[in-house]
């Protein structure tokens, strides 16, 4: 039985990577890739406490696990469009690097 | 019984102007006309409808079609009343007022604008009939206010002529002052009654009759001011003169026929209150014989046949003043009437003669039109003998009327009197000249009257004449029948209207004052009596009820007639027998002419020291200092510090994803952390 705090640290660690990745990577795909794995450091932990929640009342609790799928759900909607955001900036930009795309600025 | 529909009458119109003034400009010119007469022959129909069942009619009607406002226990109601004297006044405003729709026809229809023009005299329908129909304080001001606005639209229709624009302005800041009266007024009223309705509030001061002078005074003065405002009273008369920058058509309609009849219209409606006040009653008489003598001496001098007769209809309306004054407030109505007939009448035919001269207005370069615009002549003509007071005209009846009450009041009736004949014959005097100078003699031109105006001491009109001659000039031509169709009507009306009110000391009934006296009936109380003759001195005191007689109003009709057939004579010899002598006689005594025709410099002394402060303080003080200074420094200054400090703030706003994302995790992080260790951990942990 691994102990709930296991799977807390670890998400946390996966999520600060995420993190990291997002702020010191300048190529638009790895930016994405942390971003997945924010979401699915998330995901690990809905899981674990549902888990966690059934071991406590004695009975199955699936609303964590839900939570799951809609986050896969949206992230996969995210992935589709973010990805073909990313093919038409670089179709017009011929660049990824995030700190030449600042067209939204004041 | 409840189906008179009243509301119609003014509505009937606003409908006429809300489809020529939204929908004109785009309208043929026989659609406006349509629409527009349509506007105004309505309410003539629903009036003659009315005057046909009037018999059968319960008086006062009222009619209640729902509350304006509700705020505590004060309340005003959308309510329209029908009494002898509203009917009246709905005679003459949509009998007139439909003539001079006719007439406008063919004098505005060469003119632009020409839907814009029809536009406002629906609109100027629509707030004259709610004036006259209103049931309460209230909505007369509507009416009041809306007629100034339409006054100030056709005043300053031509208003790329600065003249015409500067006119307007003048007419509506200086009734303005009068609606601050009438304003006043109210605020009392509704102090001292709680209500702004006429019948609750006479009735009220009906059941307390130990309420006299006092506060009843200071309402009576402040709707005096109001009146003499609209109605081009001293002090505030300097507007109307001004007018006459309108279309003439206008200047018949609005400043003679009916807007400036308001003020009378409402003292007579108001009679009550000036009843239990001799003091306000007093000032009334005063106010209207003043300005009767001292509008008819400017009258004299003036050369622009337009303001002759303002200045005569400025005389008239103070007639119509001291009418009231002397409480004989049937015999100022009714020489409001008259007045209507032979103004309206007047001014439309001068109209004619100015369309036949293309333009020209100084009498100066008239002359010897009698015989080439004959029909204008001859309807003039009968204005002419109407407002100069010959029997059995209409003028005659009506400003004998007035001078006979006055004469038999108790007040200093008889100096009211006296004043009034004076002014009769003065009126007889400037009609006559007028008459002789437009009509007899040989046509003069514009560079002898140039020239002349330059000998004589004239300097202010000069401007004017070059403005006013307009380079289309056609030969002289009478009017086509559609402007020449409402004159002889209204010199029909002018020479039979005196009929109505034909005196009993003539032989007649004098119908007209029994029809309105259940309107304008004054209750007079033996307190009141008292006071009065406490007010007046003991001489009058057993002479208090007006004491005339048939025999009284003969001779005193006789002696008016007679100072009319002066101010005839001696204008025949001054503009028909000797016509060099007026600029002799001129010059003899310079400093009165000069006064005279310099209209008592009384626009200079409002200048000077009434406009010129208010500029002064306006243009330094308020504009220099508050407008720009405070307000637009405080403005400015807010404005400049949020533009600063969004610049500065703006700078975050970087564009660079990654910036975002290290400001997002940098405040997620003191977020974890404060909720981790507690916001005060956060501040105090050193």
């Amino acid at each position: 039985m691994v102990p709930i705090s296991y799977y807390l640290v670890l998400s946390a660690i996966l999520f600060s990577i995420g993190v990291a990745a997002f702020l010191i990577k300048r190529n638009i795909i790895t930016v994405f890739m942390s971003i997945e794995l924010m979401l699915n450091a998330v995901n690990l932990t809905f899981v674990a406490f549902s888990h966690q929640w059934s071991q406590v009342t004695g009975h199955l609790q699936v609303n964590g696990q839900i939570f799951v799928f809609f986050v896969m759900v949206v992230a996969a909607a995210e992935a589709a469009v973010g990805l073909a955001i990313i093919i038409a900036i670089f179709r017009a930009r011929n660049t990824l690097n995030v700190d030449s795309i600042d067209l939204m600025k004041l | 019984m409840n189906d008179l529909h009243l509301w119609l009458i003014p509505l009937v119109p606003f409908a006429g102007f809300l489809v020529n003034g939204l929908l004109g400009r785009k309208f043929p010119k026989p659609v406006v006309t349509a629409v527009a007469l349509i506007g105004a022959l309505i309410p003539l129909l629903q009036v003659s409808a009315l005057v046909f069942r009037f018999s059968s009619l319960t008086l006062p009607y009222i009619e209640n079609l729902g509350t304006w406002i509700l705020a505590g226990s004060f309340h005003a109601n959308f309510s329209f009343q029908l009494d002898q004297l509203s009917l009246v006044m709905l005679c003459v405003v949509t009998g007139v007022g439909f003539l001079i729709h006719i007439y406008s026809v063919g004098y505005m229809g060469e003119e632009e604008g020409y839907w814009r023009f029809f536009a406002y005299m629906n609109l100027f329908m629509f707030f004259m009939l709610t004036l006259v129909l209103a049931e309460n304080f209230l909505l007369m001001f509507v009416g009041w206010e809306g007629v100034g606005l339409a006054s100030y639209l056709l005043i300053g229709f031509y208003f790329t002529r600065p003249a015409a624009a500067n006119a307007g302005k003048k007419a509506f800041i200086v009734n303005r002052i009068g609606d601050f009266g009438f304003l006043l007024a109210m605020f009392l009223l509704i102090a001292h009654f709680g209500t702004l309705s006429f019948n609750e509030i006479f009735s009220q001061i009906g059941s307390h009759p130990a309420w006299q002078g006092g506060f009843l005074t200071a309402i009576g003065l402040f709707l005096l001011l109001g009146a003499t405002g609209k109605s081009a009273q001293i002090p505030l008369y300097v507007w109307l003169p001004d007018a006459m920058e309108g279309p003439t058509p206008v200047s018949a309609l609005i400043h003679a026929a009916t807007m400036v009849t308001a003020g009378v219209y409402m003292i007579a409606r108001t009679h009550v209150i000036f009843d239990r006040s001799a003091f306000a009653l007093g000032a009334v008489a005063i106010i209207g014989t003043a300005t009767a003598f001292f509008a008819a001496t400017i009258g004299i001098v003036q050369t622009d046949i337009k303001r002759v007769l303002a200045y005569s209809t400025i005389s008239q309306l103070g007639y119509m003043f001291l009418g009231c004054g002397v409480a004989a407030y049937s015999s100022g109505i009714f020489h409001l009437v008259t007045h209507a007939f032979f103004k309206a009448l007047l001014f439309l035919a001068a109209g004619s003669v100015i369309h036949a001269l293309s333009g020209e207005q100084d009498m100066r370069a008239m002359g010897g039109l009698r015989t080439k615009i004959p029909i204008t002549f001859w309807t003039m003509t009968a204005a002419v003998f109407a407002i100069s007071g010959f029997p059995p005209l209409a003028g005659f009846v009506s400003k004998d009327e007035i001078l006979y009450q006055a004469f038999i009041s108790p007040n200093g009736g008889k100096v009211f009197w006296a004043v009034g004949l004076l002014t009769a014959g003065l009126t007889s005097f400037y009609m006559f000249r007028l008459w002789y100078l437009t009509f007899f003699g040989e046509r003069r031109t514009h560079d002898a009257a140039r020239e002349e105006d330059l000998a004589a001491v004239h300097a202010r009109s000069d401007t004017k004449l070059t403005l006013e001659a307009e380079p289309h000039a056609h030969p002289v031509h009478e009017s086509p029948w559609v402007m020449l169709g409402p004159l002889v009507i209204l010199a029909i009306l002018s020479v039979i209207g005196g009929f109505m009110g034909w005196p009993e000391g003539l032989g007649g009934s004098n119908w007209f004052s029994h029809f309105l006296e259940p309107a304008v009936k004054v209750v007079r109380l033996p307190f009141e009596q008292a006071s009065v003759a406490l007010a007046t001195g003991a001489a009058n005191t057993l002479n208090v009820s007006p004491a005339g007689s048939k025999q009284v109003e003969l001779v005193l009709a006789l002696i008016s007639t007679l100072v009319a057939l002066t101010g005839w004579f001696i204008a025949h010899i001054l503009y028909f027998a000797k016509p060099e002598l007026p600029a002799r006689l001129a010059s003899q005594i310079r400093a009165l002419y000069s006064l005279l025709s310099h209209k008592y410099c009384v626009d200079e002394l409002y200048g000077a020291v009434i406009v010129a402060p208010i500029l002064f303080v306006a243009r330094w003080l308020l504009a220099a200092l508050v407008e720009r200074g405070v307000i637009d420094g405080g403005t400015l200054t807010a404005g400049y510090t949020a533009q600063g400090l969004g610049a500065l703030v703006a700078r975050i706003q970087s564009g660079n994803i990654r910036s975002y994302a290290g400001w997002l995790a940098l405040f997620g992080a003191i977020v974890l952390a404060s909720s981790y260790f507690g916001w005060t951990a956060l501040w105090f942990s050193r």
